[in-house]
């Protein structure tokens, strides 16, 4: 079986799999639990000068039935004083020496606070650190979280700070909230980080009461803006750990939409040596790591992936700029007619949102019937007009059933960039 | 009617449960989630299906945005007796067996039950959805009303006509209110979507008979265009020895008994015999061991490949322990001082298929033998009831009764319009409910058309 073993700046965790700061990871009980369960690491909930909460702080998007398509919050760091926190870092450390805990760190912006902090969760016996510099909502306000991540010179700055004083790794946490993440990265990395970790929450607003007019988390007819994340925000994450991927040379933990085994097996491939997840363990317990560790090894033993490092990073090669593509490549849709339950939506599709390259049926149909003796109406794909742009395939409700077949012109790879360079 | 012996009385909550709906309503997340599984297909098989059309993608989407008024209104544009039509069509032969759902290898989408329970949520509520249009001074009277008067009645008035029905039955609704297995639909949920027609102007005029209480000539003079939709009748008569019995009756009049009369005063054996294995079949044997008869026969000639049933109602029975004997022709029926006592039957072979494909049941000589029974209901189909139409100059019938209409529905004279069972031989609701609507549109036209005419004239 594959070795889920992973080396990160220096320390070792039994597996990829870590809770990321946030509600999961709140107390001692919770770590412990986790730990318990098979998860290898686990980011406590940040720590810093005490905060009230407000009640309601979630709000989620349910989609065609299934919950929490998207997640959002509008919590604080910890809510429990620094020093039973400290204690309690202690605690689990002292029971469960092999899997990791990171002390999540957010103080004022003050060298002599940090200086303390730090020193505070290394005496705690944390195995590393990482400073929350991502929080979009109320810390912000007050100085702290996102607004230190969002200017490149504050990040690379409180990260020196942070370094001054610490023995253990330090991780940045990176919001996602900027136009250009990678230079914050590398301002992290500039300032001494040993590694970061992406992304935090993405600013957002759940939805209003079109009856109150009241937003939603709604606290009291009010609401705030606050921190989305959960499998929607998964695409906005590869997008930023494989671009951090190209830019710096330091480890990266990959965070956002982790629900499955393959959420974080993608984000390995393009960089992160750790994920971490928080949703997904607030929406169906502890217990789902069981499958992710499962559902990995399965994947690395059938790809004969001895340790993720054999595929780490090996997707980040092939994202490219745009320019940078092969503008002669060409794909034309094929629908399957044994596949196809003439449902015809691949028809609107592509003539309502597309290019109108498809007929709708031939009356005639492909002679196929439904069990009621009714003609399944199988659409045509008209091949010669068909741009290739896919769409049909992405509505198809049946698996399979739309393919994109290449189309060999007998052109050469010609990029736009080489096409503007003739010019 | 004095039977040899009656099936013991049920207690009301025992009536009660066993006439339960059997497709009951959904509630709104029930609905929700049924609504989020539809595709929302283009040119839908589903809609294709329907014989009235009905948008069926777009009122589900609509269910499913919580806009339940607006499905209501698509629905009923289509169809007005679409809460009906949602309790009571064979949905597995139409838009349900039709949806793309079962081809993927899954449940079709309950197409029927969120029909009903978007219908429901504006009858619930006395949201008027429809208002009469502005008068044309136009007149249009139905003979009958069921589905397709009703249907037809709506469409127009909706357009500014001044419709009357009349009807020679008590209640209005025709075989929605007297003919429908009580399991599906209930007289007062046929009596509440007459009250959605009535509230567009139509006029109805029940215990009134065309052609005995009012004339022709009348009718002719007072309206513009006449809509015929008077369904077709009783049962037909076996010409067996015995039918004179007590306790021998009709598959109609048994039925109409259990939807207007208390469930305990319908009369009922404690061991019945239905002939024929219709859709009417199954309705009879299922209401009488609803009932609580205890031993329910259906006696068919052919074999069960010949029923003419949908294989769910076929289904039903078979739930309900009907004791099917089939390929058993009846050929007396026994009695005792005026009383069924039993049913006197002979075996039958099939022989090879006729033009039409059936095979004709031969009796197997010397294979007699006698079922006990109190009660006999004869189900062998419905006698036409367009014989007083021989009065009106131009309109054909065919050998069987039905009358004949062009595709606009109108007949061989201009004035007269016809639609539904007594059109199409004894169809469902869902079909009368099309062909009245498309009796209304045919009537708009020929009326604008001679109109015009009369104007050029002029
Ligand atoms: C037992 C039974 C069960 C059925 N179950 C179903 C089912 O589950 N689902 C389904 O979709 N369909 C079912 N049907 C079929 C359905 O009821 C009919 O297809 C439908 O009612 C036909 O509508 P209609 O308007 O043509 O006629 P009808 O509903 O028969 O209405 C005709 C009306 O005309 C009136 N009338 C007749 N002659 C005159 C006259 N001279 N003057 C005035 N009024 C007159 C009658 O009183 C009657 O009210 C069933 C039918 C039967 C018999
Ligand atoms: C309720 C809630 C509270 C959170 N609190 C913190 C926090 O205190 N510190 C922090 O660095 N990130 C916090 N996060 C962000 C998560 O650690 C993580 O970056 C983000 O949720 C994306 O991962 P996910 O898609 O697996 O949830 C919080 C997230 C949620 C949902
Ligand atoms: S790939 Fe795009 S253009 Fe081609 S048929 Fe499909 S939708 Fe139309
Ligand atoms: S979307 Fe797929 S299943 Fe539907 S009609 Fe097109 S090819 Fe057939
Ligand atoms: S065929 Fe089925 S899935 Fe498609 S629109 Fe109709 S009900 Fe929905």
């Amino acid at each position: 079986m594959a070795d889920l073993r992973v080396k990160f700046c220096g320390i070792e965790s039994p597996n990829p799999f870590w809770l990321a700061s946030g509600p999961p990871t709140n107390t001692a009980g919770q770590v412990m639990r986790a730990f318990d369960a098979g998860w290898g690491g686990a980011v406590w909930k940040t720590i810093g000068e005490r905060i009230t909460n407000t009640s309601s702080r979630y709000g989620g998007i349910d989609y065609n039935g299934a919950k929490l398509m998207g997640f959002n919050n509008i919590e604080l760091i910890s809510d429990r004083p620094p020093e039973d926190n400290f204690r309690e870092i202690a605690e689990v450390k002292k029971r469960y020496p092999e899997n990791l805990v990171i002390a999540s760190l957010m103080v004022e912006s003050k060298r002599e606070t940090w200086h303390e902090f730090v020193r505070r969760a290394e005496d705690a016996g944390a195995d590393a650190l990482e400073l929350n510099f991502g929080c979009p909502h109320g810390m912000s306000e007050r100085g702290m979280g996102s607004s230190v991540g969002q200017v490149p010179e504050y990040t690379e700055m409180i990260t020196g700070w942070a370094k001054e004083a610490a023995k253990t790794p330090v991780i940045v946490k990176l919001t996602p909230n900027v136009t250009e993440v990678t230079r914050v990265a590398l301002a992290a990395e500039k300032g001494g980080a040993d590694a970061v970790s992406l992304i935090n929450t993405v600013n957002s607003l759940m939805g209003v009461d079109l009856e109150t007019f009241s937003g939603r988390p709604n606290v009291g007819g009010k609401s705030a803006h606050g921190g989305y994340c959960g499998p929607a925000i998964k695409p906005i994450a590869l997008h930023m750990v494989s671009s951090v991927a190209k830019a710096v040379k330091i480890p990266i933990a990959g965070i956002g939409g982790v629900g499955y085994w393959t959420d974080a097996a993608e984000h390995i491939a393009l960089g992160a040596s750790v994920v971490q997840v928080c949703t997904a363990a607030m929406h169906y317990g502890f217990r789902i790591v069981e499958d992710m560790i499962d559902g990995l090894s399965g994947y690395m033993d059938d790809h004969g992936f001895r340790s993720t490092e054999d595929f780490r990073g090996r997707a980040v090669p092939n994202i490219k700029d745009w320019g940078d593509l092969d503008l002669n490549y060409k794909i034309v849709a094929d629908i399957r007619q044994d596949l196809c339950i003439g449902c015809q939506l691949c028809y609107v599709a592509c003539e309502d949102g597309a290019h109108q390259c498809i007929e709708p049926y031939t009356v005639a149909g492909n002679g196929k019937k439904n069990p009621n003796g009714m003609g399944v109406h199988v659409p045509r794909i008209i091949e010669d007009e068909c741009v290739g742009c896919n769409l049909c395939a992405l509505v198809c409700p049946v698996d399979q059933c739309i393919s994109m077949k290449q189309i060999d012109e007998g052109k050469p790879f010609e990029s736009w960039k080489m096409r503007a360079a003739r010019q | 009617m004095p039977l040899r012996e009656t099936a013991p009385k049920l207690t009301p909550e025992q009536y009660e449960e066993s006439f339960a709906d059997i497709t009951p309503r959904m509630n709104a997340r029930q609905a929700a989630i049924e609504a989020a599984r539809c595709l929302y297909c283009f040119d839908a098989a589903c809609t294709i299906a329907c014989p009235t059309r009905i948008d069926v993608p777009g009122f589900i989407k609509r269910i499913m945005t919580g806009n339940t008024r607006g499905a209501a209104r698509v629905i009923l544009e289509a169809n007005i007796l679409g809460q009906t039509c949602g309790r009571v069509c064979p949905t597995e032969a139409l838009c349900e067996g039709a949806c793309v759902m079962v081809e993927k290898g899954e449940e079709a989408i309950e197409i029927g039950r969120l029909q009903r329970y978007a219908v429901d949520h504006v009858l619930d509520r006395n949201i008027r959805l429809f208002h009469a249009g502005s008068p044309n001074g136009r007149r249009v009277a139905c003979i009958g009303s069921g589905p397709a008067s009703l249907s037809c009645a709506a469409a127009l008035a909706r357009k500014g006509y001044a419709v009357t029905i009349f009807d020679r039955a008590e209640l209005p609704g025709g075989l929605s209110t007297y003919g429908i297995a009580a399991y599906k639909t209930r007289v007062s949920d046929s009596l509440r979507e007459v009250e959605m027609v009535k509230s567009l102007g139509v006029v109805f005029k029940q215990k009134v008979e065309i052609g005995r209480d009012i004339s022709f000539a009348q009718l002719e003079k007072e309206f513009d265009a006449i809509f015929i939709g008077v369904g077709l009748g009783e049962t037909w008569a076996m010409d067996i020895e015995g039918e004179e019995l007590e306790g021998v009756c009709g598959a109609m009049e048994f039925i109409e008994r259990t939807k207007v009369l208390p469930f305990p005063q319908v009369s009922i054996g404690k061991r019945i015999a239905c002939i024929g294995a219709g859709n009417t079949a199954i309705d009879v044997v299922t209401a009488a061991r609803r009932l609580g008869a205890e031993t329910v026969y259906l006696v068919y000639r052919r074999s069960e490949k010949e029923m003419s049933a949908f294989p769910y109602e076929h289904e039903l029975a078979k739930n309900d322990e009907v004791i099917f004997l089939w390929q058993t022709q009846p050929v007396r029926i026994l009695g005792d001082s005026g009383a069924v006592t039993g049913l006197e039957c002979i075996r039958t072979v099939l022989g090879p298929p006729d033009a039409r494909g059936r095979r004709s049941p031969e009796p197997i000589p010397d294979s007699l033998f006698t079922i006990d029974v109190d009660m006999v209901v004869r189900a062998v189909g419905q006698k036409p009831v367009t014989d007083f139409l021989r009065a009106v100059q131009g309109i054909e019938l065919r050998k069987n009764g039905t009358v004949v209409a062009d595709a606009h529905h109108q007949t061989g004279n201009k004035k007269y319009f016809a639609g539904g069972d007594c059109v199409n031989g004894g169809s469902e609701v869902v079909d009368a409910v099309a062909e009245g609507m498309a009796a209304a549109r045919g009537i708009d036209a020929w009326l604008e058309e001679t109109s015009g005419a009369a104007r050029r004239e002029n």
